[in-house]
């Protein structure tokens, strides 16, 4: 076990990270996508941050960052007190990887067919190296009884297994070498909501059991508030709004919050509300004002020639948004 | 307008035959809405894509009869059947991209249907294609018509489907998982768009989807699937709030709210049984709290429990009537 850190200092902070593609013939061109402007957040020991967003707004690139599989452009990235961006940075990411890890949407395409779900498991066991074969096989059944899984699954094919059995093998995995900190992108979204459930509610016990602190990536605000303890916004690869999550579904700030609660379908006849006009920009060529401006119900000259900046409006809760500095 | 009774479908696998869709009866007025509700591997799907013969014919096996407009859809010969498709009854998917060719524009798929089925030219084909984008609501139709699919987002592909679907106004549109593949905000304004285009034509719609919201806000009427049975059949309203088969109860509790806190989601134990591999009783038996012993000795019946109302469980048939 490593040791836990104290519960006051976050162990994840992000300054003003940004992150650009070049898009083009082969990845070569001219032009510049910036998929993340200016993102600065924490995260807390033991909590879970909840980050939404819809498709390209950058959810996945912060998660990407944040364990290294992809360099930032520019801003700064500390784990547990190690600076990975920067000259030094990946001696630093060396040093703290095995506290992070990563679980993606599709286990399917997490987990190599032919291998069996013991080998599965305990691949970062393997990579890491210096374990006995009992202790390996012992830390593998450890892991299937931790997700709600038989230890006698060990020497199946991951075809043995349904859609959410195979995620908790890849929480299991996940787990192998006991993380601080997992990002978990859209890893509920593939699945039925009755498997759905069975698998935030495993999320949710192994975090007080262990003490994990999430991102939690997802388009499905009512998964989010499911788990989160607070919830980043992300629109066009901004952050617009930062709250604790009671503070965001009761009192939505920023417009795009408010149109994106106001869109999710809800299981009760007549709740519909009327669509916010539109779709996200193109996020090449950036415009000068807010990225919302073009579909917001709210704007007004000043948000086409300014973008607004990341402000606090009430303790712990940040909006990006003119609106909240007067005209 | 379209009565489906006793619908059966079996797949042929290495093995034999897998019963994929079992029984399943329901009806559709002119005009009306219906939602067929259901998780991976309920049937929904399948039962759509039977509604039009659209499964590969030699490893499938339909029975029963699904009457439209009086005839039997089932025992059309193909050509009847041909003809019938994208004309009268006409079907949209989930993935835009998947449905549409990259090399050719829009205007010349959306005017294909046209052509072929009404007989147009090239050029009145063309002229029809951007009337039917700006009925879709795509901006700036008359440009729009040359583009290619890739020039796109998805938002606007599905509006092109949409488009392409209605070309010759059907009188019913299957739209199966319209909106999964896109975000909330866009998948709003197609939901909308549906809304009034259905009016605008007058059709009736099918909507097939795993998202209780979605159908809540779009249908009339609902019917819940579950491992190839029909198990609910009410209106919309009553699915809603007073749902009565403890697995469509299930399934709405297990929907996390977007409205209130909950400290831990409920979920239905057990997972869907394979289609090779069902109990001998209710499919939902294993998974049931309410579950008795005559549960798991053989299939439950579809019992009307109210006007309207018909359920697969008759240990809540038989609280009803009691209570009654």
């Amino acid at each position: 076990m490593t040791e836990k850190p104290d519960n006051t200092a976050p162990i994840i902070r992000v300054r003003n990270l940004q992150c650009d593609f070049k898009v083009g013939p082969g990845g070569r061109g001219k032009r510049i996508l910036r998929a993340v402007n200016n993102a600065s957040f924490e995260v807390m020991p033991g909590e879970t941050l909840g980050v939404v967003g819809e498709s390209g707004s950058g959810k996945s690139t912060i998660g990407r960052m944040l364990v290294g599989l992809l360099p930032a452009t520019s801003g700064e990235i500390e784990l547990f007190g190690e600076t990975i961006t920067g000259p030094t940075g990946r001696r630093a990411l060396a040093r703290v990887r095995h506290r992070l890890q990563f679980v993606f949407q599709d286990p399917h395409a997490a987990m190599n067919p032919r291998m069996r779900i013991s080998d599965i498991i305990a691949e970062p066991i393997d990579v890491q190296g210096g374990w006995s074969r009992k202790d390996r096989a012992d830390r593998v059944a450890e892991l299937l009884e931790l997700v709600g899984l038989s230890a006698v699954f060990a020497d199946r094919f991951p075809h043995e297994f349904s859609g959410g059995q195979r995620q908790r093998i890849v929480i299991a995995r996940a787990l192998a070498l006991d993380p601080d900190f997992i990002v978990c992108d859209e890893a509920v979204a593939a699945l039925d909501v009755s498997m759905q459930a069975q698998v935030i509610n495993l999320l949710m016990d192994l975090q007080d059991r262990l003490g994990l602190s999430y991102l939690f990536i997802a388009h499905d605000l009512a998964v989010v508030r499911a788990v989160s303890s607070r919830v980043a916004v992300l629109y066009a690869g901004e952050i617009v709004e930062l709250a604790d999550k009671r503070a965001l579904y009761q009192s939505p700030g920023h417009p795009y919050t408010q149109a994106l609660l106001a869109a999710i379908p809800r299981p009760q006849v007549g709740a519909r509300k009327p669509p916010i006009r539109g779709e996200v920009p193109s996020m090449l060529d950036r415009p000068a004002g807010c990225m919302l401006c073009p579909r917001c119900p709210k704007a007004f000259d000043r948000c086409k020639v300014e973008a607004p900046a990341l402000r606090e409006v009430a303790p712990g809760h940040s909006v990006a948004c003119h609106l909240f500095e007067g005209p | 307008m379209l009565d489906v009774a006793n619908l059966t479908v079996d797949f042929r696998v290495d093995t034999g035959w897998i019963r994929s869709v079992d029984d399943v009866s329901f009806s559709l007025d002119a005009g009306a809405t219906l939602g067929i509700v259901g998780e991976s591997g309920s049937g929904k799907s399948v039962t759509a894509l039977s509604l039009l013969r659209l499964h590969n014919d030699r490893a499938t096996r339909l029975s029963g009869r699904v009457s439209f407009d009086g005839q039997d859809l089932l025992a059309l010969p193909e050509r009847r059947m041909r003809e019938l498709r994208g004309r009268d009854i006409a079907m949209i998917f989930q993935d835009p991209m998947h449905s549409l060719n990259p090399v050719l524009t829009i205007g010349e798929q959306i005017g294909e249907t046209l052509r072929i089925h009404q007989g147009l030219d090239r050029k009145a084909a063309q002229v029809a294609a951007a009337n039917l984008l700006d009925m879709v609501r795509i901006p700036d139709a008359t440009r729009r018509v040359t583009d290619y699919p890739h020039q796109l987002s998805g938002g606007m592909r599905q509006r092109v489907m949409i488009a392409m679907a209605i070309a010759c106004r059907p009188r019913l549109l299957i739209a199966d998982e319209p909106t999964t593949a896109l975000d909330v905000t866009v998948q709003a304004q197609i939901l909308e768009l549906l809304r009034d285009l259905r009016e605008e034509i007058g059709m009736s719609v099918i909507l097939i989807s795993h998202d209780l919201g979605l159908v809540a806000e779009f249908a009339e009427r609902v019917i819940v699937m579950y491992a190839g049975e029909l198990v609910e059949d009410a209106p919309a309203r009553t699915i809603f709030e007073a749902p009565a088969h403890p697995y469509s109860e299930g399934l709405l509790r297990a929907i996390p709210s977007a409205d209130v806190d909950t400290h831990r989601l409920y979920a239905i134990p057990g997972r869907i049984p394979d289609p090779g591999n069902r109990p001998p009783g209710c499919n939902f038996e294993p998974r049931c709290s309410l579950a008795q012993a005559t549960c798991a000795a053989s299939p439950p019946p579809l019992d009307p429990i109210a006007p309207e109302h018909r359920i697969r469980c008759p240990i809540r048939s038989a609280a009803k009537e009691v209570a009654e």
